[in-house]
């Protein structure tokens, strides 16, 4: 792949902590953070009639820093198991411990404040906030977090820098690319320093160049900062880059091995 | 996460939609400017009601025949003729504490001058009347007690009449024709402008009482009601107990006998004018609140679509970590916002009524500081009301399903 001038992340490696003194986005990476566990985890749907098994006792650990792609048939559990994972939602039985600390039993409210503080989220379709600019997106989860304004400001400048487009600013999400959304939404993801990165399909809505050239960011990322990533994809090409590939099917892991034909930024 | 935070970003969405905003609002505005206009029209005739005690002078009382129990239950004021001109003469010679009286007379009448002619009040009093209503001569003079004495056909104008009849040539010394009978006119009352009640005070002619009861009353010798001042302000309430004990005994009472006739000092008929009042201008009021509680559902209704609308945005917001408190002062923000905005705009315009309302309509009406503070709290407690519902529908939302939702 040919590298265009204005392409991308490549500013990354000019903001990361060993070529420089520039201001890192993670600056936690000294601290072991972001190790999940999940033992017995069971999500049951009850529809009325029908009960939905989406997860039957699964059992999972990831170490703080790892990279992990889910894969899967659809249905077969991994959106349910991320959502999980990110507090989104509540196990029907079983025991997650999110750095040694049972979360499946948290508020509402409590559950809220791990997804500001620890993780971040990005999802398939974006999911920015329409008609509020690219600056007030990155900024919301500060807002939420309570990081005071000049910290904000830096922050979210530094955030665009590192996603390469710091000159959208202000502009709108429905005046970006799909890959340029991503990026925001990216970003955003970021801005609160999280332990965990959950992705769910994150290329899903992307051409295969912007794929690659998220995936390269997403991995350095991990790279970098020890920022543990959890990846649903059903893409071979996708899961590649990760360092875990586990697979699913209904509602069990089928296999969890270590992927040795890694890909690799160049 | 600061309130004022969470302030903007109701803001913020509230400015992204500004019609529907403002249609929203639209119910507050009416119903709170419909509030303020109302109540600042009642208030306004309670003031003037106040005024127009004080500048009569709180030594004043009147009596009326007739019982009237508080309420006025009791057959009414006026309908028993039990008083006469002795009665009142006596209360001068026998109460210490009343310094003079005045009966009264009045009937309406045609009033004619070459060929100019008015219909107006005509007004029968003694030569006491401009003392006891505190109420001047400009020109001429008033009757004296010769002409009541007589029942002369002498007049009093007031200025209302003088411009009906006389355009702007001196009355002082012509004839008029009341109801067809010739008076001498004798004087000018001084203007007095328009009572609580709306009445043009000056859209009167004063004549001696004994006048009215000979030629227009076809000569009866009772007296339906009349003016008492008392010594002084602090008389009023002796004044008034010596002309009960007086009249009961002038009028052979025995114990258990209600009183024929009534007596009242101002600050009581105030105290009257003023509980009618307040009885208007809360029912006024509660028709007006009737659509400011319209306006309130109207707030609900966009709020729970909103609500609906803004699914996704609520997932995220969630996602990136908005806990269910935050989502919820987020959406009873932007109503309570959108209520004292409204609150604010209706208070403009319920201002602008009644400014309309006096200029267009002649009435007295009064903005009070506390309408206004009240008006204001009021819509933000009614943005808290119909907003909570909305903003707790919005809070309970699941993340999953929210972040799902098309
Ligand atoms: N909210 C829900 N209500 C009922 N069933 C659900 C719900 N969410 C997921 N499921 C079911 O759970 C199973 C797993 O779904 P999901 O985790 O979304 O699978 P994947 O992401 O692997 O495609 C599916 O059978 C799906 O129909
Ligand atoms: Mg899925």
């Amino acid at each position: 792949m040919t590298k265009t001038p204005s392409s991308s992340f490549d500013i990354l490696a000019s903001l990361s902590p060993a070529s420089s003194g520039a201001p890192r986005l993670n600056g936690a990476d000294s601290r072991v953070s972001g190790i999940i566990s999940l033992r017995e985890v069971s999500k049951t749907y009850d529809l009325g009639e029908v009960r939905v098994e989406a997860l039957k006792g699964l059992s999972l650990e990831i170490t703080g820093g790892q990279f992990v792609a889910i894969m899967g048939a659809s249905g077969s559990g991994k959106s349910t198991m991320l959502n999980i994972l990110g507090c989104l939602d509540r196990p029907s039985s079983g025991v997650y411990l999110l750095d040694g600390v049972d979360v499946s039993t948290f508020s509402a409210a409590q559950r809220a404040d791990i997804r500001n503080q620890k993780i971040g989220f990005i999802f398939q379709s974006f999911n920015l906030l329409a008609r509020t600019t690219v600056w007030e997106n990155i900024e919301a989860p500060m807002l939420y977090g309570g990081v005071p304004k000049p910290e904000r400001a830096k922050r979210i400048e530094e955030a665009l820098k590192v996603v390469g487009i710091p000159e959208k600013a202000k502009a709108l999400p429905n005046q970006l690319s799909g890959g340029q959304q991503q990026r925001v939404a990216v970003a955003r993801a970021l801005v609160n320093r999280p332990a965990i990165l959950l992705a769910d399909e994150p290329t899903g809505n992307l051409d295969s160049a912007t794929s690659e050239e998220i995936m390269r960011f997403l991995q350095h990322l991990n790279r970098q900062k020890q920022i543990t990533l959890v990846m649903v994809t059903h893409e071979h090409d996708i899961a590649a880059y990760a360092s875990r590939i586990i697979h699913m099917k209904d509602g069990r892991i089928l296999s969890d091995e270590v992927n040795e034909e890694m890909k690799r930024d160049a | 996460m600061s309130f004022w935070v969470i302030v903007r970003i109701s803001l913020k969405a509230l400015s992204r939609n500004k019609i529907r905003s403002v249609l929203t609002m639209l119910g507050i505005i009416i119903g709170v400017g419909a509030v303020i206009a109302m109540v600042s029209v009642g208030q306004g005739a309670q003031r003037q009601v106040q005024e127009e005690i004080a500048a009569m002078g709180t030594n004043t009382l009147m009596v009326w025949t007739g019982s009237m129990r508080s309420m006025g239950v009791r057959g009414g004021t006026g309908t028993m003729n039990t008083l006469t001109a002795e009665d009142f003469e006596a209360m001068v010679y026998e109460c210490p504490a009343v310094k003079a009286v005045s009966p009264s007379a009045s009937t309406m009448g045609q009033v004619v001058f070459g060929d100019q002619n008015w219909s107006t009040r005509v007004e029968g009093y003694n030569e006491q009347l401009p003392a006891l209503r505190n109420w001047n001569i400009v020109q001429g003079s008033f009757f004296d007690e010769s002409h009541v004495k007589t029942a002369a056909r002498v007049a009093v104008l007031g200025q209302t009449v003088v411009n009906q009849l006389f355009g702007g040539s001196d009355p002082v010394g012509q004839t008029i024709r009341i109801k067809n009978l010739p008076f001498r006119v004798l004087g000018v009352l001084d203007k007095k402008g328009f009572n609580a009640w709306g009445r043009d005070q000056d859209d009167t002619i004063m004549v001696p009482y004994t006048t009215v009861q000979k030629k227009f009353q076809g000569g009866v010798l009772y007296v339906q009601s009349g003016m008492v001042g008392a010594a002084s302000a602090r008389a009023t309430y002796a004044a008034q107990e010596q002309i009960t004990a007086l009249l009961r005994q002038r009028h052979r009472l025995g114990p258990f006998q209600d009183d024929d006739f009534t007596v009242r000092n101002l600050s009581e008929i105030a105290e009257t004018a003023e509980a009618t009042n307040r009885i208007m201008t809360t029912l006024l009021a509660s028709i007006a609140a009737v659509s400011l509680l319209v306006g309130g559902i109207g707030i609900m209704n966009i709020m729970l679509v909103a609500v609906s609308e803004r699914t996704r945005e609520i997932g995220i917001r969630m996602a990136i970590g908005a806990r269910p408190g935050h989502v919820r002062v987020q959406f009873l923000s932007e109503s309570i916002v959108l209520c004292v905005c409204g609150g604010i705009l209706g208070l403009a315009l319920g201002v602008g009524g009644s400014v309309g309302i006096s200029q267009f309509l002649g009435w007295p009406t009064l903005i009070s500081p506390n309408s206004i503070v009240i008006s204001i709290i009021f819509s933000g407690a009614i943005g808290i009301f119909f907003g909570y519902y909305p903003a707790h529908k919005a809070a309970g939302l699941d993340p999953i399903e929210a972040l799902r939702y098309e």
